[in-house]
């Protein structure tokens, strides 16, 4: 495994004004990952920078949506699971035993593959989750369901019926909706888990869009089996292959010039 | 080909295709007389009386109000104590205990209770009310039917809530929800219209529940809303008129098992009617 | 695409977390009482099997005491003497279930084959949904129906034709013996039969429809006829189904009280035949308990319930291990 940009010291606090400083949000060290006996992340060691779009690549079966589950422990709601090792965030290792799941999961927020909006209202899929966290009153609240939803790009488009149950909107319009959910929520780090796969080009497209502006204020991670997606949105790649990462930088390198063989035949679409 | 082989195979077809017909025409027929019967002689007995006036001596004119009365009180009751048992006993199952080895031994206890003989029902709450207390009473006959409606409720909260996608949950979980949170205003908002079916057809259940009634909460030949007395239901007099050799009384007990049928039906209709709409939308 | 309002709202501060933390803790104070409390029902749901385990035989210990094995050997049911034996009803018991099992299982499932091979499509919807509401119809109704159309009719017509029949033919012709009450043993099961008929039918129905249609395509493909297809693919492939329907639609036979208690006659005896009456266990208890006196009456009808539980247990444990045998091969 080669990591092609130096990784500097963890520090925390505000983020620095200067772009080209690499800080990292998240350091993964070692980690293994276990359904049951068998194992399904082998040693992988990787920063995820902050601001940035991290994507993960990999075939079928590569590991990275196991990889992706761990930094928000979604494999705690089944049995039989565990990891091992270190996930450094913000002074606390993530997949320690005492860590507070809902609170961690309210800092690093998930998009899934399909969209889940809940069987609620448009507003109530928003304002449910900022209620969790916060009193707020209604005139407050209203601005924080707009807000969100501007920030997913939604609001235009649903401003009229947020009574209206979040089903009836159209695929894109959910996934967006399901975005406006997580950014909520404030939290610093986005998952997406193949977030795409099941959309039609155009709403395809606007996601790709948000994430593009999303990474100001965010954190970004994305798994995805679309080699273009992972070119067009993301500054760095994790290339992942039987568990293993095989290789990570700066995604036009990874791209253009990747030093392992195998991220090479993957790229050039000689499997995968 | 063999034309002897083939043959005999055409014949054996026919024969066994109709079989098939003439039982569905016999089954079909038989279970239709059955409503037919019911209807023509509940119908020649319905008047305004059955429903204002209260069961009569033997010959007499009355009606079933006593009766009407009790039944509904008492199912109130049973629903109203069998329901959240059965939801929150379901919802471990489906939810928090999933995985769990206590779910699947309370599975299947949960269908052994639910096809128990149901007079076995009313003998284990004669034994833990009844005799306690001294005398029957319409509250021993509601719990007796909360025991029928417990297992009912179990099983379909089970099923509705094992039906809600798990990506649902990790939506939920992945802003922060705990899972209580998750639960009630995800899992069960998308599981509703199954639990409201279920709940229906557990009432549909125990509104016909003769066995049960017979020695808990007796019988009561006037009006009492008293739950600490005896109290009458449409079963228990169904039965006790029908029984009787007196003609009124059996009259009146055709009209109340009209009702009892028209009720069932009418529940099961609604409970169907609402399962097919959530596979429609 | 343009947002057109600065986003305030992207980050938290450290008070914030704070106050989210708190907010946190009384969640999940919550969900841990919640859980609690859910679990605590779901092992409410195991006491009360076992409370009715308890109950039946604390009930049923009196009797059990004073007659032993005795109980089940033997007939003599009287109560002036206090001298109780269970066989009759358990005869009665067995034999009205046999019955309505031999006829409702061959229409059932012949039903069952019209529903998911002959019917027209069209027609497939309304008769299984007819069939089903059927199948939730309290059984007093069918015993009201059995006591004042099914028992005379079989009276005026059918049992004298039956002694008639049989009356020279060794073995029937004691099964058939003696004067046509109308009400009895035989009059009982048929009713079973039919209470139970949509109950085995829809369930059937399921299984059959469970079947892979490429099983049944590729049997159609070599030229088979539906009865072949029937026979030799649908059957052996449901067949651990099918007996478990079968056996639930046995349990619910054997607990049944009421359709049973109108027709069955109540007659503490065995009789070679099957036109004379007889009682079953919840007929018995339901036409003698409120009216027994004396503990050993009483405890001697709780004993009853405690057979019949202990039987329909069985039964329906076995229905289930072979039905849940199923839903594991279904995934």
């Amino acid at each position: 495994m080669s990591i092609a940009t130096a990784i500097p010291s963890a520090a925390s606090g505000r983020p620095q004004a200067d772009p080209a400083v690499l800080r990292d949000k998240v350091a993964i060290r070692d980690l293994e990952f276990f359904y049951g006996q068998s194992k399904a992340l082998n040693g992988i060691t990787l920063p995820l920078y902050e601001n940035k779009v991290t994507a993960f690549i990999g075939p079928s079966g590569c590991g990275k949506s196991t990889l992706l589950r761990v930094l928000n422990r979604m494999y705690d709601l089944y049995p039989n699971q565990r990891a091992e090792g270190q996930v450094r965030f913000d002074g606390m290792n993530i997949v320690d035993p005492g860590v507070d799941l809902n609170l961690l999961r309210a800092r690093i927020g998930m998009v899934f593959q399909k969209p889940t909006p809940f069987p609620m209202s448009i507003y109530e899929n928003i304002a449910f989750g900022i209620r969790l966290y916060e009193k707020l009153g209604k005139r407050e609240l209203d601005a924080r369901v707009e807000q969100s939803l501007r920030r997913a790009a939604l609001w235009d488009e649903v401003k009229d019926k947020l009574n209206a149950s979040g089903l009836g909107l159209s695929g894109g319009q959910q996934q967006r909706l399901c975005i406006a959910r997580t950014v909520a929520v404030r939290p610093e780090v986005i998952l997406f888990d193949e977030p795409c796969s099941a959309l039609d080009p155009i709403s395809t497209a606007k996601i790709e869009e948000l994430i593009d502006e999303l990474k100001e204020d965010y954190t970004i991670v994305i798994v995805t089996h679309n080699m273009q997606q992972a070119a067009r949105v993301s500054d760095f790649t994790a290339f992942m292959y039987l568990g293993e990462l095989i290789e990570f930088g700066p995604t036009d390198r990874i791209f253009t010039s990747p030093s392992d063989r195998r991220t090479q035949d993957y790229i050039t679409g000689r499997f995968g | 080909m063999d034309a002897a082989i083939h043959n005999a195979r055409r014949r054996r077809n026919a024969l066994a295709t109709a079989a098939a017909f003439c039982a569905t025409g016999i089954g079909l027929a038989g279970l239709a007389m059955i409503l037919i019967v019911l209807f023509w002689e509940g119908f020649s007995g319905l008047s305004l009386a059955v429903f204002t006036e209260m069961t009569p001596p033997p010959g007499s004119a009355g009606g079933l109000l006593n009766a009407i009365v009790g039944s509904i009180l008492m199912t109130v009751i049973a629903i109203a104590i069998g329901t959240p048992v059965g939801m929150l006993a379901g919802t471990y199952m489906a939810e928090y205990g999933r995985h769990e080895k206590l779910s699947s031994v309370v599975r299947f206890i949960n269908d052994i209770l639910l096809s128990a003989p149901s007079i076995v029902i009313g003998l284990f709450v004669y034994e833990v009310m009844v005799v306690p207390m001294g005398h029957f009473s319409g509250i021993a006959g509601a719990v007796a039917l909360a025991v029928i409606v417990i297992p009912v409720v179990v099983r379909t909260t089970e099923d509705m809530l094992m039906l809600v996608p798990n990506t649902l949950r990790e939506a939920a979980a992945s802003i922060g929800l705990p899972r209580a949170l998750m639960i009630r205003h995800i899992a069960y908002r998308a599981a509703r219209s199954g639990i409201i079916t279920g709940i229906l057809l557990a009432i549909a259940r125990i509104s016909g529940e003769t066995a049960p009634l017979l020695f808990t909460a007796l019988n009561n030949q006037f009006y009492s809303h008293n739950l600490n007395a005896p109290m009458s239901s449409l079963p228990v007099v169904i039965f006790q008129f029908a029984l009787s050799p007196y003609e009124d009384w059996q009259k009146l007990a055709w009209t109340g098992a009209l009702i009892v049928t028209v009720s069932v039906l009418a529940l099961s209709i609604v409970a169907r009617a609402l399962t097919a709409t959530r596979k429609a939308s | 695409m343009v947002v057109d309002v600065t986003w305030q709202g992207a980050r938290v501060g450290a008070q914030d977390a704070a106050e989210r933390a708190n907010a946190l803790r009384k969640l999940r104070l919550a969900d841990v009482l919640f859980h609690a409390v859910t679990r605590s029902a779901a092992i409410f749901v195991l006491l009360l099997l076992g409370g009715v385990m308890v109950a039946l035989l604390l009930g049923a210990l009196p009797a059990l005491t004073t007659f032993g094995f005795d109980f089940v050997t033997t007939q003599s049911w009287n109560p002036v003497t206090e001298k109780f034996g269970a066989l009759a009803p358990i005869y009665g018991t067995l034999v009205t279930s046999l019955i309505a099992m031999a006829v409702a299982v061959p229409f059932g499932l012949l039903i069952a084959m019209f529903l998911t091979e002959l019917c027209p499509m069209w027609a497939r919807r309304p008769i299984g949904i007819a069939i089903e509401l059927l199948a939730g119809i309290p059984s007093i109704i069918y015993g009201i129906w059995g006591l004042f159309v099914l028992a005379p009719f079989l009276q005026q017509y059918v049992q004298p034709a039956l002694i008639a029949t049989f009356g020279e033919v060794p073995v029937l012709s004691s099964l058939f013996a003696g004067p046509p009450y109308g009400i009895g043993v035989l009059t009982a099961g048929l009713i079973l039969a039919i209470m139970v008929l949509p109950f085995i039918t829809s369930i059937s129905r399921d299984v059959f429809d469970a079947v892979p249609p490429v099983l049944k395509e590729a049997a159609y493909g070599l030229g088979c006829s539906t009865w072949e297809v029937m026979r030799h693919v649908v059957l052996p492939y449901t067949r651990v189904g099918v007996i478990g329907g079968v056996m639930l639609g046995l349990g619910r036979a054997l607990g049944e009280t009421m359709a049973v208690t109108f027709v069955i006659g109540n007659a503490h005896k065995i009789s070679s035949s099957l036109l004379a009456p007889g009682t079953t266990i919840s007929a018995t208890i339901a036409n003698e308990f409120t009216e027994a006196v004396g503990d050993l009456y009483t405890s001697s009808l709780i004993a009853l319930g405690l057979i019949l539980f202990v039987i329909t247990f069985i039964v329906l444990a076995i229905a289930r291990y072979l039905l849940l045998r199923i839903e594991r091969k279904a995934g």
